[in-house]
């Protein structure tokens, strides 16, 4: 059994320090020990993306990232994605197009986009589907979501 | 639930009331006497607190919606109708959720206060332009005597009364007052809907910016302060309860706060969900299995079959049903389709608290009425004494119809001392939900001339109705497991419905999106596409040759398969297969461009629907739904289905309960027919018409006709010559 331990880690370019055993998914950490309840949680097996953070700007499935493996690489989330070029630009897209239905799954579908968005500004469709197809949206957004991260990719 | 095809008729004028709100202002309460409920609210004693509409001194508008938000965008639509007969700028509308009260916030087409069965535009359309252009009527009177000039002088504008003649104006904030002192007027003239400025305008959501940057709150994001997290086993078998739980191991974990065992679940209590999650893992849990232990998916059906042969309640006839056992060509067939779980991207969630004397919760529920209801049954509590915080809902689905998650998280609030949020694992989601039904279906059908002679078609599966609203349920027949079948919409002189009653062992049932036309959609379309062949006609052809009598269902044909592409040449192994249906008040065509490989897999190029809902409210926002609508069927046709094995589901999370991806989804091209007449819903037929226009598809690339859901993949691939 591993006790709890402190650990300081960087969410959205604050030190957090935080009482948790250091194999407590990230996911928890966020939502029920600092209260940033825009990280979702969906499936626990890393199948949905609902959870989906960035770690040093690449896309992770927070619900099977366990507190202690993260040392000192930046945490960004919803929170704070609109801080960030791609994610203000995902986010803006997303409005303009009304991409979301119920809304629930598209924290992580915005960090996974803008993720790709940082990485690829000019993506071609199998670049979203390699991105995007480990997000699920049960409301099925997709047609939009494809449509808002080409967008996004055009927008100044 | 079921889609009452047909628009919302009040059968008594709907009461309206004004009053001075404190502070200055008009609120208009507005109640449905048709509904017996809403009779004793009439008096008036509990009628200024839960306004539906109140508009402020500083000429803000209050819309306190019955209707909750889960997505298909209800707080802009209903925002929308009434800003447009109110002329005030739809800016100015604020929704805020109403909170549980059948009386004042039922829905006038299902009777209490619901969201579900594409029902919310259709049910509110018409109170929500009468409230509004009530108010109008009200305040253009204020100015006028105001001005002392006629009111049918005065016209109305973006939150303001204008008088033209003498340059006077007036917002609405400024005369509020003096108009809650009048008397409602009767029979306010509604705008035509030539004079529409926002009704049929694709105006942005109201709920999508705060879903946009993490701070839009769901049920499962509530902290009310001291909050423990809980997370629970139920027995894996239906129906079958603890037996003995060893929980030495998970008492002593860190962050386990508690271990909580009831009569059929248990539960852990956690510093976090990890905790909670970890301590869970750690019981070592016994269960008395009970009596259906051995139950299996292939018992089901085989019961369902066997019901089927026995006659069931006559849901419609007309002409002679044995004329579908003659004619030139007679054919038979029989379909069936699976249990289905919803499976919303928000797992099952509820925060109680309950206090000797209250107990407060946090849910995002559809019915919440119903969720009070249960909160004071298990507890015990006065009604009144039940605080609900309804709350955006992450994916509904019929899902969040039930109240069997609040009723399971009163039970474990009711052993913690402070607030306690229950959260299921996606695992207990899937397998201790209610179920879209099982049904068993058999047609037979007869062509004389190349037109239908006679057709039969016989239901049997679960009533979800005789459970759900058991006064709906009457002599043997579920109005709702027969929608879509008896408003059958192709021309034959003999037409036979019937329905038999068959309760699977075990398995709960439920509504689910596109209820009861979910299931019948699919089998009629498919087989109505085998007739055509049998025929020899072109589907399409065939459809519109009995479709003479459904004009707007023909234009839905006709302009989905101009824009399909209906007859141009395709690869081998690539097919078009077409659905039409009128059901939801909505008449939508699709046409599924489909391509199999060699392994049975497919690969879904195109879909293309032709939708007539009426009056689009909100253009972008139907598009959406029939877009989503879409996928989920899809989704449903292609992966979906829940299987039993001794007595328990065998399927667990989205690595085995598959959902479409991103990388699956075709372009998806909706096209609006656009008219004045009134809306129907929207949120189901786009789901309704997906798996038949996929199946159908698949037959034409594939000469496989499936009577069955999901794709089977194995009787897609060619067979190997020998």
């Amino acid at each position: 059994m591993e006790a709890a331990v402190s650990s300081t880690i960087k969410v959205n370019g604050v030190d957090r320090t935080v009482e948790v055993e250091s194999d407590t998914p990230l996911l928890w950490v966020l939502r029920d020990v600092l209260g940033m309840t825009g990280t979702k949680f969906g499936c626990g097996i890393a199948q949905c993306g609902a959870c989906t953070v960035q770690i040093d700007g690449e896309p992770v499935r927070s619900c099977l990232l366990p507190v202690g493996s993260i040392g000192d690489r930046t945490i960004t989330t919803i929170e704070g994605i609109g801080a960030m070029e791609a994610g203000r630009k995902i986010q803006k897209a997303w409005l303009d197009l009304e991409v979301v239905q119920c809304g629930y799954c598209q924290s992580g579908q915005i960090m996974s986009a803008s993720a790709l968005l940082a990485r690829t500004p000019e993506p071609t469709d199998s670049d979203i589907d390699a991105a995007m197809a480990g997000n699920i949206c049960r409301c099925g957004t997709y047609v939009r979501i494809r449509a808002g991260i080409k967008q996004a990719a055009r927008s100044a | 639930m079921t889609s009452t095809s047909s628009a919302p008729r009040l059968t008594r004028r709907m009461v309206l009331k004004a009053t001075a709100a404190a502070g200055g202002g008009l609120i208009l309460s507005l109640s449905f006497p048709q509904l017996k409920a809403a009779r004793a609210a009439e008096s008036g004693a509990d009628f200024a607190p839960n306004a539906f509409v109140r508009i402020n001194p500083d000429g803000m508008v209050t819309f306190t919606i019955p209707q909750v938000e889960m997505g298909q965008g209800i707080y802009t639509a209903l925002s929308m109708i009434l800003a447009e007969e109110l002329d005030a700028p739809f800016e100015h509308v604020k929704a805020v959720a109403a909170p549980p009260n059948d009386k004042l916030y039922g829905n006038p087409l299902l009777g209490f206060q619901v969201t579900g069965g594409s029902t919310s535009v259709r049910a509110f359309w018409k109170p929500m332009r009468i409230a509004g252009a009530t108010a109008r009527a009200m305040l253009v009177q204020a100015a006028a005597t105001k001005w002392s000039v006629d009111p049918a002088s005065c016209r109305t504008e973006n939150g303001e009364v204008l008088h033209d003649v003498s340059a006077q104006k007036a917002p609405y904030g400024d005369i509020v007052q003096a108009a809650a002192a009048l008397t409602p007027p009767q029979d306010p003239p509604l705008k035509p809907s030539s004079d529409f400025k926002v009704i049929g305008k694709s105006l942005k959501r109201l709920d999508t910016p705060d879903k946009v940057n993490g701070k839009a709150i769901y049920g499962i994001d509530a902290r009310p302060a001291g909050v423990k997290i809980a997370t629970l086993a139920s027995c894996p078998v239906f129906g079958g309860k603890v037996a003995h739980v060893n929980d030495e191991q998970a008492k002593t974990m860190p962050g386990v706060r508690q271990v909580i065992v009831l009569d059929d679940l248990v539960a852990v209590v956690g510093d976090h969900m990890w905790a909670a999650k970890k301590g869970l893992n750690a019981l070592d849990i016994t269960w008395d299995e009970g009596p259906n232990a051995s139950v299996s998916t292939a018992d089901i059906l085989n019961g369902l079959m066997s019901a089927s042969e026995k006659a069931g309640a006559v849901a419609k006839s007309t002409g002679d049903a044995a004329k579908a056992q003659g004619g030139e060509t007679k054919l038979e067939a029989s379909y069936h389709v699976p249990f289905l779980a919803h499976a919303p991207m928000e797992p099952m969630n509820c925060t109680v608290h309950v206090r000797p004397d209250a107990c407060e919760i946090w849910v995002g529920n559809q019915v919440i009425t119903r969720a009070q209801g249960i909160a004071a049954k298990v507890t015990g509590l006065p009604l009144e004494n039940v605080t609900v915080h309804n709350h955006l809902i992450g994916g509904g689905f019929g899902r969040r119809l039930e109240v069997d998650y609040i009723a399971k998280a009163v039970r474990i609030a009711q052993k913690v001392d402070g607030p306690v949020k229950v959260i299921w694992t996606r695992e207990e989601d899937i397998q201790q939900a209610l179920y879209r039904p099982f049904y068993f279906d058999r047609f037979q059908a007869s062509l004389s001339g190349g037109k239908l002679a006679a057709w039969s078609h016989k239901i049997a599966g679960s009533s979800v109705l005789a459970r759900w609203a058991p006064p709906a349920f009457k002599n043997g027949l579920d109005a709702d497991a027969v929608d879509g079948a008896i408003d059958f919409p192709y021309e034959t002189p003999n037409l036979h419905v019937e329905y038999v009653h068959a309760e699977p062992p075990a398995v709960p049932t439920c509504f689910w999106r596109s209820v009861g036309p979910g299931h019948n959609i699919f089998v009629i379309e498919s087989f109505v596409d085998e007739l055509a062949h049998a025929a020899g006609q072109d589907p399409v052809a065939f459809r519109r040759a009995h479709l003479e009598k459904e004009p707007r269902l023909l234009a839905c044909l006709n302009l989905a398969a101009e824009k399909a592409g209906w007859g141009g040449a395709l690869p081998a192994r690539v097919g078009r297969g077409v659905a039409c249906q009128s059901v939801f008040g909505s008449y939508v065509a699709a046409i599924v461009e489909a391509e199999v490989d060699d392994e049975g897999e497919i690969a879904i190029r195109l879909v293309t629907a032709a939708v007539d809902c009426g009056t689009a409210v909100n253009p972008d926002s139907v598009e959406a739904q029939i877009q989503g609508g879409l996928v989920f069927g899809l989704t449903a046709a292609l992966y979906n289905e829940i299987t039993i094995a001794k007595g328990r589901v065998q399927q667990s999370n989205f690595n085995n309960y598959r959902m479409m991806r991103i990388n699956e989804t075709p372009a998806i091209d909706v096209h609006l027919l656009r008219n004045g007449e009134s809306p129907g819903g929207i949120g189901e037929p786009g789901t309704s018409i997906a798996g038949p226009a996929l199946a159908n598809a698949l037959f034409a690339a594939t000469g496989v006709r499936l009577r069955s859901l999901p794709v089977d993949r194995k009787q897609l691939a060619p067979r190997k010559a020998a």
